[in-house]
C-alpha cells in the first residue's frame, strides 16, 4: 500500500489528492461529510478490483472463485470487527445505520416490548433512531420519552435518574449529533441504563468515522453505523451488537444464506451473524468499506479526531471574530465534532446554501433529518458545514470569505 | 469562481421585497377553504386560506415559513389570483410551473412572478417555488369536493 507512514507528513491537502473526485473539481469546498463522504482511490480500486478479479456467489459455490469471494467477504468483517473492539462474529453488514437501527426495532423491540413499557431517547436523535420506534410503539404499545438537550446543546443529563426508571427497557442515544457536533457521554448512560437493566443502542453513524472506537468500553448492547460517511462505498454498513444477546434474537429478514435447515412450512436459523444477513450480501461493498477502514487506520483515527478537533475550533473562532450576524449553535469544547450549524440572521438556511454554492461551497441545510431539534433550536432550518480528514484549513478560509460575500448581498435584508 | 450573475438573477429585489415584506399574509376569518402544503425534505410549509364565492377566488391569505424562493412566491401568487375565477388561477398555475420547471419562457399575465424565472437553472430549488402553487391546486380540489368551485368538466 502507497499510504502515508510517517503522520509528520500527513496533511490534508496531501490527503486531498488520494481523492479522484476533489482533484477533478479542485475549486470545491465539500463541507457535506456528515451526510456522505468522498471516496479515495483505493476504495474505489478495491471496489473495481474486487468485480474484475473476485465476483463470484459468497458462500453458496463450491468453486475456487467462491471461496475466495467468502474470504474476501469475511476479512472485510474480521477488519471491521478490529476497528471497533468487537468479536467478527458480532458484525452484521447492513445497507446503513437506518437498517441497523431497524433491524434491532423489529427483532428485539418487536419481541421484548409491551404496553406500559418505556423507550427512551434524547431530543437530539437522526429521525433514523426515532421512526423506527414509533413504528415499535404503535404495535408494542410501548411509549417514549426523550433525554431533554439544553441551551448549550449538550443533553441534560441531570434528569437521566429520573426518566430511568423500571418501566425503561431499551434505551437508544446518538453517540455525536449529526447537527451540534456534540459528543454524547455515552459509556455514563449506558451504565445507568444497564443499572435498570435497559438494553443500550448507539447511532454511531457520526462518530465511528471519526473517533477512535471501543464498542465494549463504551458499555452498549448495540451500536450501528454507515459505510459511506466513513471514506466507504453506499449500501454497506454495520450493525455491532453484543453476541449474548444477537444469539437470543429471531432473524429480521427471511431467506438465502440465514438458515440452517428448511422445510415447506418451517425453517431453522442459522447463528449470528449469518441469521441476519438474508440473501447476497453487498460484497463489493464490504470489501470497499475495508479499504476505507484501512485508508483510517493508516491515518489514525487519533489524527483524525485532532484535525477535526482543531478545524471546528478554527472555524468557530473566525464566526465569532468576523461574523456576528451568523448564529452557530452546539457546544464549545472539546466534546464537539467537526459539524457547525448555522443561521446567517434571518435569511433562511436554504438561500444561504444557494449563495454559498456559488462559490463553490458545497454545504447542507435543512432539518438534517433532525425536526425535533430544530424545533427545540426555535429555527426551522439551519445550514450546516462539516468536516472531514481532506478538509483543509484553506477550505475553511475559503467558506468564511465566501459567506462574508453572501452575508454582503443579502445585507439589506438581513 | 461561478459569476455572482445568477445569485443575481435568482434573488432578485422584488423577491427578498415580498420574502421580507409578504403580501397577503395572516389569517382570513371569512376563508371557506383551508389547506396545509409542505415539502417534507426540507420542512417548508404553507397554509392556505382562501374564500371562494363558487366561481372565483374572493380573496386568500397565506401562512408559513420557508426560504425567500419559497415565501416570495406564495406572496406574489396571492396577489396575482386574488379576485380571479378558479379556471384563470390554474391556467396560472400551469404557466407558472412550465416557466419554472420546464424553463418556459414567462408569459405576460405572470405579471411580476416572472422575477422567478431563475428558479429553473437550480433544481434543487424549484419545489420551493411550486409549493403555494401546489396548495394552490390543493385549495382548488378542496372547492370542488365541497362543490364551493366548479367542477373540472368543462375546464
Amino acid at each position: 500500500m502507497s499510504y502515508p507512514v510517517d503522520m509528520a507528513f500527513v496533511t490534508p491537502r496531501a490527503i486531498r489528492q488520494d481523492f479522484p473526485l476533489l482533484k477533478r473539481h479542485p475549486k470545491l469546498v465539500y463541507l457535506n461529510s456528515a451526510a456522505t463522504s468522498q471516496k479515495p482511490e483505493v476504495v474505489i480500486e478495491a471496489v473495481s478490483r474486487y468485480y474484475r478479479e473476485l465476483n463470484a456467489s459468497v458462500h453458496r459455490g463450491a468453486y475456487t472463485l467462491s471461496t475466495q469471494a467468502s474470504e474476501a467477504y469475511e476479512q472485510a468483517r474480521r477488519t471491521l470487527a478490529r476497528f471497533i473492539g468487537a468479536d467478527e462474529q458480532e458484525i452484521i453488514f447492513v445497507r446503513n445505520t437506518t437498517e441497523a437501527l431497524n433491524l434491532v426495532a423489529y427483532t428485539w423491540g418487536l419481541r421484548n416490548l409491551g404496553p406500559g413499557d418505556e423507550i427512551l431517547l434524547t431530543e437530539m436523535e437522526h429521525h433514523a433512531n426515532l421512526v423506527p420506534w414509533h413504528l415499535v410503539c404503535e404495535r408494542t404499545g410501548a411509549r417514549i420519552k426523550a433525554i431533554p438537550l439544553g441551551p448549550d446543546g449538550r443533553l441534560e443529563l441531570e434528569h437521566l435518574n429520573t426518566l430511568l426508571t423500571e418501566r425503561v427497557r431499551l434505551v437508544s442515544v446518538v453517540h455525536v449529533s449529526n447537527v451540534l457536533g456534540t459528543v454524547n457521554p455515552v459509556a455514563q448512560i449506558a451504565q445507568a441504563a444497564k443499572a435498570v437493566g435497559a438494553l443500550m443502542v448507539v447511532d454511531g453513524a457520526q462518530s465511528a468515522p471519526h473517533m477512535p472506537l471501543d464498542v465494549r468500553a463504551l458499555g452498549a448492547d448495540f451500536y450501528a453505523f454507515s459505510g459511506h460517511k466513513m471514506l466507504g462505498p453506499t449500501g454497506i454498513g454495520v450493525l455491532w451488537g453484543r453476541y449474548e444477546v444477537l444469539e437470543t434474537l429471531a432473524p429480521f429478514l427471511g431467506g438465502g444464506g440465514m438458515i440452517r435447515e428448511v422445510f415447506v412450512d418451517r425453517s431453522t436459523y442459522a447463528l449470528p451473524p449469518q441469521r441476519f444477513e438474508a440473501g447476497t450480501p453487498a460484497v463489493a461493498e464490504a470489501v470497499g468499506l475495508a479499504k476505507a477502514v484501512e485508508y483510517l487506520q493508516s491515518l489514525g483515527m487519533d489524527w483524525v479526531w485532532q484535525h477535526e478537533l482543531e478545524l471546528a475550533s478554527y472555524a468557530l473562532k473566525r464566526l465569532d471574530e468576523e461574523l456576528p450576524e451568523v448564529r452557530t449553535f452546539g457546544p464549545r469544547g472539546p466534546d464537539r465534532s467537526g459539524v457547525i450549524p448555522f443561521v446567517l440572521g434571518g435569511i433562511h438556511a436554504h438561500d444561504v446554501a444557494t449563495a454559498l454554492d456559488q462559490y463553490n461551497v458545497a454545504v447542507r441545510a435543512g432539518h438534517h433529518c433532525a425536526q425535533p431539534l430544530h424545533r427545540k433550536l426555535g429555527v426551522p432550518a439551519t445550514v450546516r458545514a462539516s468536516f472531514y480528514v481532506y478538509t483543509t484549513t484553506e477550505d475553511v478560509d475559503r467558506f468564511i470569505e465566501a459567506l462574508k460575500r453572501v452575508r454582503e448581498f443579502f445585507k439589506d435584508w438581513i | 469562481m461561478k459569476s455572482m450573475s445568477l445569485l443575481d438573477e435568482l434573488y432578485k429585489e422584488i423577491i427578498l421585497r415580498h420574502y421580507k415584506l409578504p403580501r397577503n399574509y395572516g389569517s382570513l376569518e371569512t376563508a371557506n377553504v383551508r389547506v396545509m402544503g409542505d415539502n417534507p425534505s426540507c420542512g417548508d410549509q404553507i397554509e392556505l386560506q382562501v374564500q371562494t364565492d363558487g366561481e372565483r377566488i374572493a380573496d386568500l391569505r397565506f401562512r408559513g415559513q420557508g426560504c425567500a424562493i419559497s415565501q416570495a412566491s406564495a406572496s406574489l401568487m396571492t396577489d396575482l389570483v386574488k379576485g380571479k375565477t378558479w379556471e384563470q388561477a390554474l391556467a396560472l398555475e400551469k404557466q407558472f410551473k412550465a416557466m419554472v420547471v420546464d424553463g418556459a419562457a414567462p408569459t405576460p399575465e405572470l405579471g411580476e412572478l416572472a422575477a422567478l424565472s431563475g428558479v429553473h437553472k437550480l433544481a434543487a430549488r424549484v419545489k420551493c417555488a411550486t409549493l403555494a402553487w401546489n396548495a394552490l391546486e390543493q385549495a382548488a380540489q378542496e372547492a370542488r369536493a365541497q362543490g364551493k368551485a366548479p367542477s373540472k368538466a368543462g375546464c
